[in-house]
C-alpha cells in the first residue's frame, strides 16, 4: 500500500536472527533496506545496542524503528539516573513489550528480537509480534525471511518446552563458535529464497567478555 | 420529594488529596491514535498487517474440589506458527488465575494492569480482591476500549471468601458468572468432551484428566491449537499447576498407533 494520509507505514524487509547460549549470544541481521523492489541501501544496520548486556534486532518499518530504538534510549538513560544501574535484560523485555503496547492502536509496524545475557550471566532471547506480545526462548526469528529461517532453527535446535512439567531449560546446547557458523548457514539459505534478505550479514556476539562485531557478505542479488 | 442519598455516600478519601502517584496507578492507561479520516478502517487495515499472535484454546470449571483451568500453548500469526510455548494461564496473585484467548499482547498487558489493580485494592483495603471485584475491574477496564477492536476471551477463577468462583470476561463487554466455560477457536471441540464426561463430585484426579483430554481434542481438530496441554487447580488455598504434557505425547497416549498385520507378504527370491 502506498504512503497516504490513511497509511503511513512500509515495510523495508529484512531478517533478524536471535540464538542464545549458557553463557553467549548472538544476534544477526542483514543489512539490505529495500521499498518494493528497490534496494535503497545494502549497508543499513537493523542491530542497536541498547545496554551493555542487551541488543535490540528489529525488521519492518525501519522508520518506525529508529523512533522505537530513540524512545528505549531515552526510558534507559532515565532509568539509569533514578536507579544508577543499566536495566537488566529481562527488564528491558517488559520495558520494550509495554512500549510496543502503548501503540496498540497505531503500532510501531517492527518485528523485534532482543538480545542478551540475562542477570546470572546466561543468554536470553525475547521475540515478539508488533504490539507487544513477548516469550523468552532459546532462539527466534522475524522479518521477511522469518518463515525461511525458523523451520531449520526448530530442526537443529528445538529443546523441550518450557511448560512441561518438571521444568527443563531454554538454552541451546550449542558452542559459541557453532552458533556463529549456525546463523551464517541459516543466512546464507535465506538469501537464496527472500528477495529482500542479503547484501551483507552483521553479527553481534554477547558474551563475558563483551560485545564483539562480525560481518560476512551474502549475495547482492 | 428529594431521595435521601446519604447512605449512598462513600467513605474512600476525596480524590483531590491524593498524590500524582495514586492517580497515574488507577487512571486507564493512556493511547496514541493516529490522525486519520477513517479510524475503523485504518484499525482493520493495521490489524491485519501486523498480524498480532493470538491464542486459542482454553476452559475452565468448577467442581467439588474447586476450579480446574485448562489451555493448550500455541499462538498462530495469521496462518504461522509463532509458537507452540506461550503461558496462557496467567497467575494474578496466588489465589487467582486468568487466562489468556483472543490477542496475546491484549490480554497480557490487560491482565498485568489488573495484577497491579488487585495489588492496590489489598494495600488499600487489607484484604484480598474477590473474584466478582477483579473481573468487574477488568471489564470496566475494556469497556472505555469497546470499538476499538481489542480482542480479549478471558476467565478469571479464584478461590475468595464466597468459596470457588469463575467469570467469563470479553472485549465486547460480557461478563459471565458461571461454572464452565472454553473460550477461543477450539472451544467448540473441547466443549464437547468437557459437557460429556462432567460431574460435580468428581474426585481431583478424574476433573483434570477430563480438561487434558478436552483440551488434547481441541488441539487434535483445530489448527491453531497445539504445542503443550497445561492444567491448573485452583483450591482453598491457592493454584497448582498440576500437569504440562506435550499434545503429541497425549495422543500417542489416548490412540496408540496399532500394528496392522500386512495381508500378504513379499517373498525374498533367490536368483538362480
Amino acid at each position: 500500500m502506498a504512503l497516504s494520509r490513511d497509511w503511513m507505514y512500509e515495510n523495508n524487509g529484512g531478517t533478524c536472527v536471535a540464538i542464545a547460549g549458557a553463557d553467549y549470544c548472538v544476534v544477526a541481521a542483514d543489512t539490505r533496506l529495500s521499498i518494493g523492489y528497490s534496494i535503497y541501501t545494502r549497508d543499513y544496520s537493523k542491530i542497536c545496542k541498547l545496554t551493555e548486556k542487551c541488543v535490540l534486532a528489529s525488521s519492518g518499518f525501519q522508520g518506525d524503528i529508529k523512533a522505537l530504538q530513540k524512545n528505549l534510549a531515552a526510558k534507559h538513560l532515565i532509568y539509569q539516573h533514578q536507579h544508577n544501574k543499566q536495566m537488566s535484560c529481562p527488564a528491558m523485555a517488559q520495558l520494550l513489550s509495554n512500549t510496543l503496547y502503548f501503540k496498540r492502536f497505531f503500532p510501531y509496524y517492527a518485528f523485534n528480537v532482543l538480545g542478551g545475557l540475562d542477570n546470572e550471566g546466561k543468554g536470553c532471547v525475547f521475540t515478539y509480534d508488533a504490539v507487544g506480545s513477548y516469550e523468552r526462548v532459546g532462539y527466534s526469528a522475524q522479518g521477511s525471511g522469518s518463515t525461511l529461517v525458523m523451520p531449520i532453527l526448530d530442526n537443529q535446535l528445538k529443546s523441550p518446552s518450557p511448560l512441561l512439567l518438571p521444568a527443563r531449560d531454554a538454552v541451546t546446547p550449542l558452542s559459541e563458535a557453532d552458533a556463529v557458523d549456525m546463523v551464517k548457514d541459516v543466512f546464507a539459505s535465506a538469501t537464496e529464497r527472500d528477495i529482500y534478505t542479503g547484501d551483507k550479514l552483521e553479527i553481534v556476539i554477547l558474551n563475558a567478555s563483551g560485545v564483539r562485531r562480525e560481518f560476512m557478505d551474502l549475495r547482492k542479488d | 420529594m428529594k431521595l435521601d442519598t446519604t447512605g449512598l455516600e462513600s467513605f474512600a478519601p476525596l480524590h483531590g488529596g491524593m498524590d500524582d502517584l495514586h492517580g497515574e496507578l488507577w487512571a486507564p492507561p493512556s493511547f496514541d491514535l493516529p490522525v486519520c479520516a477513517d479510524f475503523d478502517g485504518f484499525q482493520k487495515n493495521a490489524i491485519q498487517m501486523v498480524k498480532p499472535a493470538k491464542g486459542t484454546t482454553t476452559l475452565a470449571f468448577v467442581f467439588k474440589e474447586g476450579i480446574i483451568v485448562a489451555a493448550e500453548s500455541r499462538t498462530s500469526m495469521g496462518g504461522y506458527v509463532a509458537s507452540q510455548n506461550v503461558k496462557k494461564i496467567v497467575e494474578i496473585n496466588p489465589h487467582m488465575i486468568a487466562t489468556v484467548a483472543g490477542g496475546a499482547a491484549d490480554c497480557i498487558f490487560w491482565h498485568r494492569n489488573l495484577g497491579v489493580k488487585c495489588r492496590l485494592y489489598e494495600l488499600e483495603n487489607k484484604r484480598r480482591i474477590s473474584v466478582a471485584g477483579a473481573s468487574k475491574l477488568l471489564t470496566n477496564m475494556l469497556y472505555s476500549y469497546l470499538g476499538m477492536e481489542l480482542s480479549v476471551g478471558t476467565m478469571i477463577a479464584g478461590w475468595d471468601e464466597m468459596g470457588p468462583s469463575l467469570y467469563y470476561v470479553d472485549s465486547e463487554g460480557g461478563r459471565l458468572k458461571g461454572s464452565r466455560f472454553s473460550v477461543g477457536s477450539g472451544s467448540p471441540y473441547a466443549y464437547a468432551v468437557l459437557d460429556n464426561g462432567y460431574r460435580y463430585d468428581m474426585p481431583l484426579g478424574e476433573a483434570a484428566e477430563l480438561a487434558r483430554r478436552a483440551i488434547y481434542h481441541a488441539t487434535f481438530r483445530d489448527g491453531a491449537s497445539g504445542g503443550v496441554a497445561i492444567v491448573y487447580h485452583v483450591g482453598p488455598d491457592g493454584w497448582k499447576k498440576l500437569s504440562g504434557d506435550d499434545v503429541k505425547e497425549l495422543h500417542d497416549k489416548y490412540y496408540p498407533a496399532v500394528q496392522v498385520p500386512a495381508e500378504q507378504e513379499m517373498m525374498q527370491i533367490t536368483p538362480l
